[in-house]
């Protein structure tokens, strides 16, 4: 292992491992202090910060933060690098990479190239000594297109998982979020379920519901109900219609094992849900959660920093060509971010580090209700997010969610980012919006229809 | 002409959907914003949250309201200092402070031969939550376990507290069984739910894996009856067993009509016609 140095008049810093210099270099949160791996002081962080600046990018390829030998996470890292696509920038440092990803030389088109040569711990490395509006900058240049019944990341476009969850899997409780939703112009990356029941059967009936609705109104968005792979796996054997396999995973293998998954066992799910080739537009069907903070929580995290983590996961992600990427930014609570500014920070710099990644980056802005933010630092990271080009949000009713008990963003949010961003929803779904008369451009304003649309009164009408 | 609208807020036409789900369904709009009863709401109900978490665990009051039902109590402290330092060190919480641990020992040590379960109350997340339902759950558990005849050591109330700071309580105290009475993380529409953790044979160090929750203990939730019913099939099972957590599966056999008595509900109404 290298020793970093890095001297400031008369005093000098020195950082054993890579792995130590990232995590001081780190911008300050809770997680990295219950880690312990956090810079001591201001004045350390920015040392670490510029002797990482000053680290050629080539060594991430010689010094692996987790070992090789131990972790299956750094061998796909490591054995699936692109060393062609990786020479535009090979001569770079991590300092000079800023600037390059700053310039007119990283283009849309140039970041895609790129992509398959960047490891995670470069990217998040460059993500560290970055400042709010550099990982906006840089992401927004960016675009991960994926498909499966529409086409998701477009620029221009803001996608939504609708999130109708309900406290006890009730059907007509998820119908009625479901219905909201719709008529609020949100669900075209998903309608996606958090069960309350882990049993399989339950599990299928959710499944089979979301395809009904799919089918009868002839939406053209996909289905999830987010359980273990292994359960999407059994539900696929027992017939039951699967668009999206789901699964959380984390960027080391001993967290992905406290998840019970492995590379092997995604490669699975993966391969179940293409052999249903239910994707009409393209065959992108996994849809993966991530969240710094996780593999400190399963104690798996190997004295690596929360970000850089997070960043590995994405690695994870991308070898399984996902439709959507979450990064659950808030849930995980204050002892990993603790306020409204780590949260923010932590959304952009998951953001960044995915869309480097080629990995098509959403987030689900959201918050507990002891860490300390409220909805406005909510709007200030979704306002953020939109501008930096942002895949996909979450809606869900009134930001409210009465199953998992946290909060995250509305139906009504969603509307904001399009009316101030100008964003709109996937093509294939704004078609579907613009029949139904529930949303539509007007003048350069978004405006919901006044009256519901005929094929959900005749749903309403049968209910007393 | 048409006369001024008082309020450009417009109510959606699906209101009636809203006895369906306790999600905020059908809120209306002002344009395509929130429309600003249902915007105060949600800041009512995060505001009663936030307080919760923050609210200082009053155990000199529910030390006299002990002593008046006749309990022994000791107070004690978790290692985290306090409010904010608890919520960026979930392991301080779950370990006692230095003077804590030694008066604790210094009880122990004047009272051998150990217990068969102590009861400790713990703010958590939500002192507000303890203040409210622990005398009133363990006065309905009491009244449950009158004919099981453990010893009992005195009622520990601890601040700052984490879950498994009951472990280190229970073997210290030399318990058979440790009960903790813990506030949950306060959801929007659930500020004062009152979380039960229940372990056998307590000592430090043991995970989630040994333990017992009952959850949602509350007025809108799970009523104390119940819960002090589930417990109590908890701890006579252990007792048999000798064990608790993942092990000791919870099949109490428990009266289901709180579940099941209200209205059939319609079922998936947009795929039913």
């Amino acid at each position: 292992m290298a020793d970093f140095v890095h001297t400031i008049g008369q005093q000098t810093w020195r950082f054993d491992s890579l792995k130590t210099l990232m995590a001081k270099a780190t911008p300050a949160r809770s997680g990295d202090y219950l880690a312990g791996v956090a810079a001591s002081s201001d004045v350390e962080r920015v040392a670490a910060q510029m002797a990482l600046a000053n680290v050629p990018l080539i060594h991430f390829l010689n010094e692996a933060l987790i070992p090789y030998e131990t972790d299956e996470v750094t061998r796909l890292i490591m054995d699936t690098h692109d060393a062609a696509a990786f020479a535009p920038v090979r001569h770079l440092t991590v300092g000079d990479f800023r600037n390059w990803l700053l310039s007119d030389a990283a283009d849309e088109a140039s970041l895609r190239a790129l992509a398959p040569g960047l490891t995670p711990e470069m990217v998040a490395a460059v993500s560290k000594i970055m400042r709010v509006q550099d990982l906006i900058l840089v992401a927004q240049k960016a675009r991960v297109v994926t498909c499966f019944r529409n086409t998701l990341g477009l620029r221009g476009r803001l996608s939504t998982r609708l999130q109708p969850n309900h406290p006890t899997d009730d059907p007509a409780g998820i119908a009625a979020s479901i219905l909201d939703g719709l008529l609020y112009g949100n669900g075209d990356a998903v309608i996606g379920i958090n069960p309350a029941t882990d049993s399989t059967s339950g599990i299928c009936e959710l499944l089979k519901m979301l395809d009904a609705v799919i089918q009868r109104y002839e939406i053209p968005t996909q289905s999830c109900v987010l359980t273990h792979v292994t359960t999407s796996i059994e539900a696929i054997e027992r017939g039951v219609p699967l668009d999206l396999v789901f699964q959380s995973i984390a960027g080391t293998q001993a967290a992905n094992e406290s998840f019970g998954i492995s590379l092997e066992l995604l490669q699975q799910g993966y391969e179940a849900g293409l052999s249903l080739k239910r994707g009409s537009v393209g065959e992108n069907l996994m849809y993966f959660e991530t969240g710094q903070g996780s593999a400190l929580s399963a104690n798996a995290h190997h004295g690596v920093d929360q970000q850089t983590c997070e960043a590995r996961a994405y690695a994870v992600a991308r070898q399984f060509k996902p439709l959507l990427v979450n990064t659950v930014v808030g849930f995980i609570g204050p002892e990993y971010l603790y306020n409204g500014k780590q949260i923010i920070r932590a959304g952009l710099e998951d953001h960044f580090c995915g869309k480097l990644l080629g990995v098509p980056m959403g987030c689900d802005i959201c918050y507990t209700n002891h860490a300390e933010a409220d909805q406005d630092d909510m709007d200030t990271l979704l306002t953020l997010l939109g501008t930096a080009g942002i895949n996909f949000i979450m809606g869900i009713p009134g930001s409210d969610d009465v199953m998992l008990n946290y909060q995250t963003t509305s139906f009504h949010d969603a509307l904001y980012a399009r009316q101030t961003l100008g964003l709109r929803a996937a093509p294939e779904f704004e078609a579907w919006l613009e029949k139904m008369d529930i949303l539509r451009l007007d003048n350069g304003r978004f405006r919901l229809g006044d009256a519901l649309p005929p094929p959900f009164r005749q749903a309403l009408a049968q209910l007393s | 002409m048409a006369k001024p609208d008082k309020s450009a807020a417009q109510a959606d036409p699906w209101l009636k959907l809203r006895r369906l789900t306790p999600a905020r369904i059908a809120l209306g709009r002002a344009g395509t914003s929130l429309p600003t009863a249902a915007q105060l709401d949600f800041q009512f109900a995060h505001a009663q949250a936030r307080d919760a978490v923050h609210l200082a665990f009053d155990h000199a009051a529910l030390r006299e309201r002990l002593k008046q039902k006749g309990h022994d109590s000791l107070v004690l402290h978790s290692a985290a200092a306090d409010r904010n330092v608890y919520l960026q060190r979930p392991d301080l919480g779950r370990r006692l402070n230095a003077e804590s641990a030694q008066r604790l020992h210094e009880y122990a040590a004047a009272h051998v031969g150990g217990v068969d379960v102590v009861f400790v109350i713990a703010d958590g997340l939500s002192a507000l939550a303890v203040h409210r339902h622990a005398l009133p759950f363990l006065e309905r558990l009491d009244e449950q376990a009158s004919q099981d005849g453990w010893s009992r050591a005195p009622v520990v109330l601890v601040e700052q507290a984490r879950v498994a700071i009951g472990d280190e309580i229970g073997e210290i105290l030399g318990a058979r069984m440790v009960v903790m009475l813990i506030g949950e993380r306060p959801g929007l529409s659930s500020p004062d739910s009152l979380g039960l953790y229940f372990t056998y044979a307590p000592r430090v160090g043991l995970t989630d894996a040994y333990r017992n929750c009952i959850s949602n203990v509350r007025l809108e939730g799970l009523s104390y009856g119940l819960a002090a019913h589930k417990l109590l099939y908890l701890m006579r099972e252990a007792c048999r067993r000798q064990l608790s957590g993942v092990k000791l599966k919870d099949e109490a056999d428990v009266p289901m009509l709180n579940m099941n008595d209200t209205e059939p509900t319609p079922g998936n109404f947009l795929t039913a016609f």
